[in-house]
């Protein structure tokens, strides 16, 4: 590490205090949730879903260019989905899933 | 990152104070560099954009809940936003308490597995690889969940698609905030038809229930 330790304990805190303002500044803008313009709150209704759905994407940004172009994680995410429409249960779903691909990568393609 | 030289407790403190797991990373590359303090803090906020969004879906849920709000502002990442937007609770649980409780939970994970891999990762021998995909698994499953909650399903298939050919298009650096963005421009161009929609679903649901 060059910098020094007050250096690394200054950058830490401007990474904390930048990640704080994130989350914090529509609070700011609109302190009272129903005073906020219709625009912004019905951005709040149907963005939940969307953002959701493209973490999974997300997850998958760098798998996706990959040798494999993330076929394993699509593979699991398959299961993942039959074992939720199975089940109905979350926790089966993750840790069936979670199982599979590591199963995958570690012994299957492990070659 | 005791391999990279830093001290044990450094990934305790990040986890602690900054909460945000991709944000962890990249501060391990700013800490290599020269001390650049507005480059640091430019691209906290780049990275970090797509909060912003998290923040306004949670106006609403978070406007009764007092001095909580500010922790739960503070602990909004990833996982905690995706659980709190879409836990379905009974009537008589307190959203407050629960989403607070969510929030303080998965810090503490957080914070403690950082603690326990900064000092024992030299002596893990189990082979954790894949182990990641816990977190696709997570994203995975709420989708799904959300998926069952309603019959409204464009906002998600949106939300896919953009998504999808952002990535294919534009490659892995580029495309969260043009996802982000072209998911919002969507969602206000489509404005008046899921809105119009909304209301006859509410208007059907209403007069069946006569």
């Amino acid at each position: 590490m060059d910098m020094t330790v007050t250096e690394s304990f200054i950058t830490i805190a401007i990474v904390a205090g930048a990640t704080l303002l994130t989350r914090l500044l529509p609070f700011l803008l609109f302190p009272h949730a129903e005073k906020a313009p219709g625009v912004i709150r019905y951005l709040g209704r149907v963005l939940p879903t969307a953002i959701t759905a493209l973490l999974v994407v997300y997850c998958l940004k760098d798998a996706v260019f990959s040798n494999l172009h993330a076929l394993p994680q699509l593979c699991a995410i398959a299961v993942i989905v039959l074992l939720h429409r199975l089940t109905h249960s979350m926790m089966c779903a993750m840790l069936g899933g979670t199982g599979f691909y590591m199963f995958l990568v570690q012994y299957v393609l492990n070659t | 990152m005791d391999s990279l030289g830093f001290p044990w407790y450094y990934p305790t403190l990040m986890s602690m104070l900054i909460f945000a797991g991709a944000m962890e990373f990249v501060t391990i590359q700013l800490l290599f560099a020269p001390f650049n303090p507005l480059h640091a803090l430019l691209l906290t906020l780049i990275v970090n954009a797509r909060h912003l969004f998290y923040a306004i879906t949670m106006l609403d849920k978070f406007k009764d809940c007092g001095l909580k709000k500010l922790y739960l502002i503070f602990g909004m990442c990833d996982e905690t936003f995706a659980i709190n937007c879409s836990a379905m609770l009974p009537p008589e649980v307190d959203r407050g308490r629960f989403m607070t409780c969510v929030t303080a939970l998965n810090h503490c994970y957080w914070v403690a597995g950082a603690t326990v891999g900064a000092v024992a990762g030299s002596f893990i021998s189990f082979n954790s690889e894949g182990i990641e995909f816990m977190m696709t698994a997570l994203f995975t499953v709420i989708v799904l969940e959300q998926w069952d909650s309603t019959t409204e399903h464009r906002p998600a298939l949106l939300g896919m698609l953009i998504g999808s050919s952002c990535l294919l298009v534009l490659g892995p650096k580029m495309f969260v905030v043009a996802s982000l963005g072209g998911i919002v421009l969507t969602k206000l161009l489509l404005r008046p038809l899921f809105e119009h929609d909304a209301s006859v679903h509410q208007h059907l649901a209403m007069t069946s229930k006569e």
